[in-house]
């Protein structure tokens, strides 16, 4: 066997594992590496301005291709600015391998130039992660941080690797693989809990599909196993944030989104059914509301892949362990084996059709301003048949996108759920416009947002990467301007984007083309001028500035206390209202 | 506005690891970063080849916590396997101790009389100390101590509860 350099190995193993982009920045901890990368051409290695950037772009790239996205950066600050993705794609289960440089281990602990402990910084925000001290463990660790980060719940693994071990040689053949990987997460469910959920949806009157990301987790195929299972069921469909896409929303079985800001038809659904069987979701607080007050009447089942999100917060009836795309497939079969034929459920179906009825998601016209719900409409009519990427970013724009811009697919919605993540959406996008070259991809930002990591802007220049970036410019960190004119009477402390850059000069400088639209009557056709330039392209859209974000379930509220237009709201609350996020 | 705490039980699990770099932190990190409690925990390597070490881990929270510390546990990649022993059923429970005692006359009469009784051993003595060890129970180690310090403890050292099933079956 010949011997390598751990660079070599390291680049040989990442080709042997399919990787063909790595996002990255150069640094001392790492030239090793990318003298190794210099050699080959086939690894494309796109370099981003900021190693959060590099994060972001591996989670838009792995969530619009479903494939682990690779991210490469040195030791200390470059490994820190990494923490910020890794804990997002950890919240969002999103596979991501990051190498990070290390200084040599010979120098580790002694408070070496740019070094810092990244093993024990991101152990918590991490799947697992490793530090590499021999090369010749060096193909053995990634072969099983590629599995680790792919299987099961998906999430972040870092391989930390000191100076030293990439430079030093080792006897190094191809196709090592993983033999008897030590982590073999549980796929198929239970035989005996699939039964019982059959028995329990053989029982119901008012059941309902509660969605999450694990379905667009566990691949496209899902998404077609859901759409069977529900036109079996014909029970109404309603997703977390995180799962748009993976139900048609063009279906009449679709209720709209769950949650603080989703649906009054979904909620009251929620709240009134008597089997919830909740599929890759997690009962996240944003989704629960009250707890105590969350779907009092209803029979519980939950299908996931991690036993920890199982009682968690909610308690369930019946758990049933594994990936929900094979879960939906088995309880198909089940169900089908017991010539199982969906009542009509009349009495259910006229109900929704009741709470339907409040149009919540309706908003005021102006013709003096442009409504950014209607920004948003306008976007997805425009859009639409072309199946585009969105990706946002965080705060009142996202949910307004996730509102009023209808999905039909899974892996074209990315957004930061679970961390929340401002900064998110341009990089996510350059990461998806990657993944699909031929794609139409639009970054639905804030403009409080969008400067978090608006240096990546030079990184679709360079890569000549069309990516669109249409900001709903309100003037203000909207959502939390709204918060405070719902809890803390409009005092508005330092939630006012000021002196904001002038983003059509800004776009331009960065060789985007810009675009300013200021007046409804120009929407249309500014909408339509993005979409037929060529190349990178900045829309600087100019909405209502006080507009807020409806229908809302304030914090500590029930699904059936929710705020529908500004008169319900009251201007303040309650202490322990207060102290919930 | 108040902080509400929950009634809380006691719950002795024993871990199956790999033996590698940083599993301890990793265990008691993920205790800190998701506010549970440790009450003790040792660690030892157990298998042949140096390649599993057992850590015994004794916690306190409501059940519904005691559940997600061990889901949570079980999902760590290096884990192969947590058993909760107080739910297990019958289980022993040891710890082992060193108390060390100064002084004279009756006290030193005393402390020896009292090591007697609670069948801690001598394993060193000057004219004017004694270190006793003494394995049992954590609460029959908790009184031998209270009892000590009443006659001259100057120093003590426990090892934490390592604990194991009783009957045939392995954790």
């Amino acid at each position: 066997m010949a011997e390598k350099s751990g660079a070599e190995i390291l680049v040989q193993t990442l080709l042997d594992l399919g990787v063909d982009t790595v996002f990255g920045y150069p640094g001392g901890a790492v030239l090793p590496i990318y003298d190794a990368l210099y050699d080959h051409p086939k690894i494309k290695h796109i370099l981003v301005r900021h190693e959060q950037a590099a994060t972001h772009a591996a989670e838009g790239y792995a969530r619009s291709t479903g494939k682990p996205g690779v991210v490469l950066v040195t030791s200390g600050p470059g490994a820190t600015n990494a923490v910020t993705g890794i804990t997002d794609a950890l919240m969002d289960s999103i596979p991501m391998v990051v190498i990070t440089g290390q200084v040599a281990t010979n120098l580790i602990g002694s408070d070496a130039f740019q070094e810092a402990d990244t093993v024990g910084i991101t152990r918590h925000c991490t799947k697992h992660n490793y530090l590499v001290k021999q090369p010749s463990e060096l193909a053995g660790v990634l072969t099983e941080a590629f599995h680790i980060a792919t299987q099961g719940r998906p999430g972040p693994v870092v391989v930390d690797i000191p100076k030293n071990v990439q430079v030093a040689a080792a006897e190094f053949s191809s196709h090592n693989g993983l033999k008897n990987s030590r982590y073999q997460p549980q796929v198929d469910g239970d035989f005996k809990a699939i039964n019982e959920a059959a028995e329990m949806i053989m029982q119901a009157e008012a059941p309902i599909l509660y969605t999450g990301g694990g379905i667009i987790n566990s691949g496209p195929k899902a998404s077609e196993t859901l759409g069977q299972l529900a036109e079996l069921l014909g029970a109404p469909v309603t997703s977390t944030l995180m799962g748009l896409g993976a139900f048609p929303a063009s279906s009449d079985q679709w209720l709209g989104m769950l949650g603080m800001h989703g649906t009054y038809e979904a909620n009251m659904a929620m709240n009134r059914a008597d089997l919830v069987v909740c599929l890759g979701a997690r009962f996240d607080d944003r989704i629960t509301g009250r707890l105590d007050a969350f779907s009092p009447n209803s029979k519980k089942i939950h299908v996931d892949i991690d036993r920890s999100s199982v009682n968690k917060t909610v308690r369930v009836d019946l758990p049933v362990i594994g990936d929900v795309g094979r879960v939906m497939e088995q309880l198909l079969a089940v169900l089908k084996g017991r010539k199982f034929n969906a009542p009509d459920y009349e009495e259910w179906w006229s109900r929704i059709k009741g709470w339907r009825a409040t149009d919540c998601l309706a908003f005021p016209e102006s013709k003096t301003e442009i409504m950014p719900q209607l920004a948003i409409r306008k976007l997805w009519e425009a859009t639409h048949e072309r199946d585009p990427i969105i990706t946002t970013e965080v705060g009142q724009h996202q949910m307004w996108a996730a509102q009023h811009f209808d999905f039909e697919k899974p892996n074209k919605w990315l957004t930061s759920g679970g961390l929340g993540t401002m900064g998110y959406g341009l990089p996510a996008a350059i990461g998806a416009q990657l993944g699909d070259p031929d794609a139409l991809v639009i970054d639905i930002a804030g403009e409080a947002s969008i400067q978090m990591n608006i240096q990546e802007l030079a990184t679709a220049s360079q890569y000549r990467l069309p990516v669109k970036i249409f900001i709903v410019n309100n003037e203000y960190m909207g959502m939390v301007r709204q918060w405070q004119e719902l809890t803390y009477e409009s005092r508005y402390s330092n939630s006012y984007s000021d002196s904001l850059p002038d983003f059509i000069k800004l776009a331009e400088s960065y060789g985007w083309t810009g675009i300013l639209i200021d007046d409804p009557a120009d929407l249309e056709a500014g909408i339509a001028k993005m979409i037929e330039t060529d190349g990178p392209v900045l829309v600087d859209c100019r909405v209502a500035k006080l507009a807020n974000c409806f229908p809302m379930i304030p914090s500590g509220a029930a699904h059936t206390d929710m705020l529908l237009a500004p008169e319900d709201v009251k201007g303040t609350m309650d202490d322990n209202a207060k102290a919930l996020v | 506005m108040h902080i509400k705490e929950e009634q809380v039980e006691r719950h002795v699990l024993a871990v199956l690891v790999d033996n590698e770099a940083g599993i301890l932190a990793r265990i008691a990190g993920m205790f800190t970063a998701r506010g549970y409690n440790i009450e003790s925990l040792t660690v030892a390597d157990i298998s042949a080849d140096h390649a599993i070490s057992r850590i015994t881990i004794a916690t306190n929270g409501p059940p519904h916590v005691i559940e997600q510390i061990i889901a949570q546990l079980d999902r760590l990649v290096p884990v192969h396997s947590v058993r909760d022993l107080t739910e297990a059923g019958p289980h022993v429970q040891r710890e082992l101790a060193l108390v060390k005692v100064a002084g004279k006359g009756e006290n030193r009469i005393e402390a020896m009389r009292l090591a007697d009784v609670y069948r801690a051993r001598v394993v060193d003595a000057t004219t004017e100390s004694f270190v006793f060890e003494i394995t049992g129970a954590p609460d029959k180690i908790q009184t031998f101590v209270g009892l000590m310090r009443e006659v001259g403890l100057v120093e003590v050292g426990r090892t934490g509860v390592v604990a194991i099933g009783r009957g045939p079956d392995s954790a």
